[in-house]
């Protein structure tokens, strides 16, 4: 029990990995984590699936010191990042943007799930108005099946 | 006839599925477009590699003709695969070549130009991390720009220049703009 507890603890205590080193980090603990936000959200550009925050390649580097540059000189985090998109492109944030040239990106799974539920429910409809008892005849189809009857006779 | 519709859309759903993907095998996923095409080139005032006798790579180099501005570094492997079309470049005469030693001591920048022979015009050094070549939106070594008269930025090629490279692209470029 003693040792599961002490396994847990120390599991509990491994900090997720990052690219990032000490020597790089800013001494303002406020401001450091800023800059951590900012790198989990853009792009390393040479690796292409990963964070600049997870990513051991040179660039992934520079650009967490630039980021760490821009943060200290006084820039927002959104400043920050559309500094970056400004030289690289939309392309740059793992979290691509809400505009005119991505709205079927966000928007297509939501129109195909409601397309889909649209689609199904006029099946559902025929279905239901196929398997209704068929309506009587008025009367004066009455007389004319009476009359054809008639006729055959 | 609107049922046969019915039953073809699917299949012609899927066709126009195969069209997408069969496209996607053969597009690159490295190619990343710039956004700086057209526009002018970054604000740069990059000193000169120790011993090189220019005075380093400025904005204003890049205007009055038009040049080609090749990201390059010592510890870049590509570099020295590209270097030897660079010095065929500079012995045609065609345009000037202007490099910016990207995150490099510029002592060793120097030492390999020294070894493989310089094609450059000027050269300006950049050390890490690199702001100038960030403000270019370098991703790696070697990159081309083709810049124009009014020091605009007009075409990007990434990794390296060949024969096929130069012929069929970068030299229409040049000579199209040069008129």
């Amino acid at each position: 029990m003693k040792r599961l507890i002490l396994i847990l603890a120390a599991i509990a205590v491994c900090a997720p990995a990052l690219a990032v080193d000490p020597g790089e980090m800013l001494k303002d603990p406020a401001l450091e984590a800023r800059a951590r936000d900012v790198g989990a959200e853009l792009r390393c550009v040479v690796c292409q699936n990963q964070s600049i925050d997870d990513s051991d390649a040179d660039l992934a580097k520079d650009l967490r010191q630039i980021v760490r540059e821009r943060i200290t000189a006084g820039d927002s985090n959104d400043q920050v990042k559309q500094y970056l998109v400004d030289r690289y492109g939309d392309y740059v944030l793992l979290r691509p943007p809400f505009n005119a040239k991505t709205l079927l990106l966000w928007l297509g799974p939501l129109g195909l799930a409601v397309a889909a539920f649209a689609v199904g429910l006029g099946y559902y409809r025929r279905q239901k108005r196929e398997s209704l008892p068929p309506s009587p005849l008025s009367a004066q189809e009455r007389q004319e099946v009476e009359r054809l009857m008639k006729d055959r006779n | 006839m609107k049922s046969r519709l019915a039953y073809l859309l699917p299949v012609l759903i899927f066709v126009g599925l195969l069209g997408f993907f069969f496209k996607g095998l053969f597009l690159d996923p490295k190619a990343i477009p710039s956004v700086l095409i057209d526009k002018p080139v970054p604000n740069i005032d990059l000193a000169a590699l120790p011993g090189r006798g220019d005075t380093g790579l400025k904005t204003e180099h890049l205007k009055g003709q038009v040049s080609l501005v090749n990201i390059f570094g010592s510890w870049c492997v590509a570099c020295v695969a590209e270097h030897p079309y660079l010095m065929k470049i500079k012995a045609e005469g065609v345009v000037p070549i202007m490099g910016i030693d990207w995150r490099d001591d510029p002592a060793a920048g120097m030492a390999w130009l020294q070894k493989h022979g310089d094609p450059y015009l000027r050269v300006g050094a950049d050390p890490a991390p690199g702001h100038a070549s960030v403000d270019f939106g370098v991703t790696g070594a070697p990159e081309s720009f083709i810049v124009d008269k009014d020091g605009r930025i007009r075409y990007k090629h990434v990794g390296i220049i060949d024969d096929r490279v130069w012929k069929q692209t970068l030299l229409p470029i040049i000579k199209e703009l040069q008129k």
